[in-house]
């Protein structure tokens, strides 16, 4: 157990930084999840953390060890990769005591920790196959088993459940929070889908680019995104963004776009104030977007009319793909609307679940 | 079955079709493969001129195994059993030199920059004939008995103060020295096909050991070897193979001479030289059976290795 700090790490391939300045205090016990599009260095982080790159600038530290030049071996952090990497030629039994072996516990220890973790993960009739013999499934809850036998520091996992089907993810990813609880050591946890994040995270980090961007609970990144990018990243289907001018007018605000005009509730009043006369970004959740004749009447809302371009039913809602002059936009409403492809509908906007941005910086006006 | 039922007619073939399609190969193989390997057989009973069975040649009072007559010279003569021998001597050193000689170098040239000059200067030998790279190695060894030594070995032994070695007519020393031209030439074969080997092993699972704790040495002997290891017994056994047959770099340094005699330089010897027909051929049995198991060892895994992928 033990806490983990990034102090402002960098690490460049040539002339590409592939992690920026990285600074962030990862807590004793926390599951922290890093997310965001390939390339963006959250793998390339926890492979710095693991020891598997060098760090070109900056410092980590696992508890107050500073570990820059510290073997992998002597970093007591264990790892589960995308790709399992299991060892072929050894039994799922070999698999696990492998890392103890090279500690050199004795037979016996190393017997009750194999055993203890395959109940924990029910695969004690598994300890006797080959990898090959095994499922995809099967696979990763061995590779996670490698890891608790080490009883680490850190866990870290490497996209674990990109290569497991739809199903099994939802299942392995309880399965894998419902551990972290269990075993009480920090999680930290590589992914690029945000569904994975919101899910399992304590607190997530989300990166671009190399540089991180918000770190935050996934509430928290839900509903206070700091810029276009987390806004846009966190919640599917997406945000919608459009372009719209702030006005003054009758002591109130307002925002005009493309086919649009809204007035801005005045928690907004004062943030935007300073706008008035520019275009600003507006952002919307495509569950704040609500079919007007399903709308819950105590909304305070304001309704406009879309063209409906494509309906998608999920069983329990659905999305609607509208036109709004020609600009796309993402509704998620309720499955009884009438809303047909064609038509045209009345739409209700939540005038209180807002977003604002500011078009250059792209950083959220609060 | 079904399935039989509805295959056209025009699309069934009789009991003569197939073989038709197999006449071609097996002419040519029954000309240069199965003719001749039986007649070398039939040779191998018979005399020195193949005018009577090899019994013929049996003298009173001294040991014969009638019809096998030359069966006797090929497994129980002096020059037959230094052959044996040497060619034991051959298959301890070589295959191993060649082996871990390619290991060492695809393991090394994994982790360089110019990789491939590497790998290309190693390989160079192999392009070389047999024949070329012993006299290659002839002028590498050679001993003069005046003052000045041409030879690069014995110039060296001389810089450094020595007396000059006669390398290719000292007992024991020649072997090792033939031998050294062996693993020089096919130590880029080995190379090759281990380099493969050592890239096709994810990096991946490599990492997952580093993590666990091994260091390198543990990660190359505990993951890398237990993984390419199926690659290994092939190029071993292909070694093993080669090794039996080895002949040319015998023939063009020492000619089996000064105790450096091998089993093919023997036949080729007893087949030209001595014009001993029977013997050469009874040789030439008896080298086939011993390769024949190495082969189908190889055989073998090579179609487990398939099965696996």
């Amino acid at each position: 157990m033990a806490s983990v700090t990034f102090d402002h790490v960098s690490k460049q391939y040539g002339n590409v930084t592939a992690v920026n300045d990285l600074d962030l205090q990862i807590g004793d016990r926390e599951f922290l999840v890093f997310v965001g599009p390939s390339g963006c260095g959250k793998s390339t982080s926890l492979r710095m953390l693991a020891g598997l790159e060098e760090i070109s600038a900056g410092t980590i530290y696992i508890g107050e060890q500073a570990i820059n030049g510290v073997e992998p071996k002597d970093r007591d952090i264990a790892m589960v990769f995308q790709s399992y990497a299991l060892y072929p030629h050894m039994t799922v039994y070999e698999n696990m005591a492998f890392a103890l072996k090279l500690r050199r516990m004795d037979t016996a220890q190393i017997d009750r920790r194999v055993r203890r973790a395959a109940e924990i993960l029910s695969m004690t009739e598994l300890l006797q196959r080959k990898p090959k013999q095994l499922s995809g499934g099967q696979r990763q809850r061995v590779a996670v088993g490698r890891a608790i036998v080490r009883e680490p520091k850190v866990f870290l996992f490497d996209e674990p459940l990109s290569n497991l089907d739809a199903k099994l993810r939802v299942q392995t990813r309880a399965e894998i929070t419902k551990l972290h609880r269990d075993l009480g050591t920090t999680f930290i946890y590589v992914t690029h889908d945000q569904t994975e994040a919101m899910t399992m995270g304590t607190r997530i980090a989300v990166m671009k680019d190399g540089v991180l961007q918000q770190v935050d609970t996934p509430q928290n990144l839900y509903e206070k995104p700091v810029n276009i990018f987390v806004a846009g990243f966190m919640g599917s289907p997406s945000m919608n963004f459009f372009a719209a001018k702030v006005t003054a007018a009758e002591g109130r605000l307002h925002v005009e776009g493309n086919g649009f005009q809204l007035s801005i509730p005045d928690r907004f009043k004062e943030p935007l104030t300073g706008y008035v006369g520019q275009t600003v970004t507006l952002g919307i959740r495509p569950e704040n977007i609500h079919d007007a004749a399903l709308a819950p009447h105590h909304l305070q809302g304001s309704t406009l009319s879309a063209r409906v371009d494509l309906t998608e039913l999920m069983g329990n809602e659905v999305f609607l793909y509208l036109l709004l002059n020609d600009t796309p936009f993402v509704a998620r409403v309720d499955p009884r609307t009438r809303a047909r492809s064609g038509n045209t509908l009345a739409v209700t906007i939540d005038l209180t679940q807002l977003h604002f941005f500011n078009q250059e910086t792209t950083r959220a006006i609060r | 079955m079904a399935a039989e039922a509805q295959v056209p007619t025009i699309m069934k073939q009789g009991r003569v079709t197939p073989w038709l399609y197999v006449l071609p190969a097996l002419f040519v193989m029954s000309i240069f493969i199965v003719y001749p390997a039986l007649n070398t057989f039939y040779l191998s009973l018979r005399n020195i001129d193949n005018t009577d069975w090899a019994s013929a040649a049996c003298v009173a009072g001294e040991p014969c195994w009638g019809v096998l007559e030359n069966y006797r010279y090929a497994l129980t003569s002096p020059i037959m059993q230094t052959a044996f021998i040497n060619n034991l001597t051959w298959i301890l050193l070589m295959v191993s030199g060649t082996v871990l000689l390619g290991l060492l170098v695809a393991v090394l040239a994994d982790r360089v920059r110019y990789e491939s000059l590497a790998k290309a200067i190693i390989f160079l030998p192999m392009a070389i004939s047999f024949v070329g790279a012993g006299i290659i190695w002839k002028f590498m060894y050679d001993y003069g008995s005046g003052q000045v030594q041409i030879g690069f070995l014995n110039a060296l032994v001389k810089l450094l103060g020595g007396q000059p070695v006669s390398w290719l007519t000292t007992p024991q020393i020649n072997n090792i020295a033939l031998i050294v031209v062996g693993v020089w030439m096919w130590t880029g074969f080995c190379m090759t096909i281990l380099s493969a080997s050592i890239k096709s092993v994810p990096t991946e699972i490599l990492e997952a050991a580093r993590v666990d704790g091994a260091t390198e040495w543990q990660a190359f002997q505990g993951i890398t070897i237990p993984i390419i290891w199926p690659t290994m017994t092939v190029v071993i056994t292909t070694m093993v193979i080669n090794v039996l047959k080895i002949f040319d770099i015998v023939y063009v340094m020492t000619g089996g001479n000064y105790g450096t005699e091998v089993i093919a330089n023997r036949m080729y010897s007893e087949m030209y030289k001595s014009f001993q027909t029977g013997r050469a051929a009874a040789i030439a049995v008896v080298l086939i059976l011993v390769i024949v198991p190495a082969m189908f060892y190889n055989i073998r895994r090579f179609r487990e290795q398939e099965a696996t992928r």
